[in-house]
């Protein structure tokens, strides 16, 4: 099996166009799902009663924000290193969706922070490193939008987001590094979860159902993006041309 | 099953408004996305298939 075959634009358009509705019905099943635990199986919180029930999505919004970059990085990386066309569409499809799912971390964590802490926003180190995530977002993707020539826009982006990417750790341990208003990892790999085995699994569901809508929405974006590039090659005449 | 009534349900305790407006507005965001992907991929096929049919005319091809 040649590995650079899916590297291809041309395949890797097929083999998206399969995963996309496997992956947008796996994802809506298991929302409903995680949804079903989280408001009617899993117990109320004995401390923060039944607003802890945000958590269900903030959690894996933020989760989601901050590995949707990381995988940006790691596509301008491998772009910038091997001169590959569909890295640079991979990036520039994940932006978006992890643009939006920052800023749902952040509006729910601002709408939990309010019967909890008494306000909506703090400058914490968590809450601030999280909007900064949100800026490096949108800055990537106005700098794309505003450098017409596609190589060096592509470069440019890639540039910005590894430099951009050193916030993400910086998310990560802003709960251990400082003494931030907002609350300790509850799920982590180094001490067993703090919360009801229901919660968790609500939680764990979520995050699923976050990852396959990412999944599915990037590869919609890439689809597109792809047909637009390759417009003049032989493949994508013969595919429009079938279609009219 | 944790509530007692419908009413008890969409109150969450005295934070209904919280817990509604966070679950709201992330329904909203996700809908416009899908709506969004749709439409810029609609929108995206009908301008290649018009540059393709320009290509392929006779005043697109003596350029």
């Amino acid at each position: 099996m040649n590995f650079y075959h899916y590297a291809s634009p041309t395949t890797f358009y097929r083999l998206a166009g399969k995963a996309i509705p496997w992956a947008a019905w796996t994802a809506g099943i298991l929302a409903v799902l995680g949804l079903y635990i989280g408001f009617f199986v899993a117990p109320t919180d004995f401390q923060q009663g039944e607003a802890y029930r945000i958590i269900f999505i903030h959690v894996p919004a933020a989760w989601m924000g901050m590995l949707i970059y990381l995988v940006m990085a790691f596509w301008g990386a491998i772009g910038l290193a091997f001169n590959a066309r569909l890295p640079f569409m991979m990036m520039r499809a994940l932006a978006p969706t992890g643009a939006i799912l920052t800023f749902v971390a952040l509006w729910t964590g601002a709408v939990w922070g309010k019967p909890m802490w008494g306000t909506w926003w703090v400058w914490d180190a968590r809450l601030t490193s999280t909007l900064i995530l949100l800026f490096l977002y949108i800055g990537t993707l106005a700098l794309w939008s505003a450098i017409e020539d596609v190589k060096r826009s592509d470069r440019a982006g890639a540039l910005l987001t590894l430099i951009g990417v050193v916030n993400v750790p910086i998310i990560l341990f802003s709960v251990v590094w400082w003494n931030t208003l907002h609350q300790g990892s509850t799920v982590g790999v180094s001490h067993a979860p703090k919360m009801a085995a229901t919660m968790l699994q609500g939680l764990l569901l979520m995050t699923a159902a976050a990852w396959l809508y990412a999944i599915a929405a990037t590869l919609v974006r890439v689809r597109r993006i792809i047909l637009e590039r390759e417009r003049k090659t032989e493949w994508v005449r013969e595919l429009l041309e079938k279609e009219t | 099953m944790e509530w007692a009534s419908w009413s008890e349900f969409w109150n969450m305790g005295g934070r209904g408004f919280f817990v509604w407006s966070a679950f709201g507005v992330t329904a909203i965001c996700v809908l416009i996305e899908i709506v969004w992907l749709r439409r810029a991929a609609g929108q995206s096929r009908r301008r290649l298939m018009r540059m393709q049919q320009w290509d392929l005319s006779p005043e697109g091809s003596e350029k």
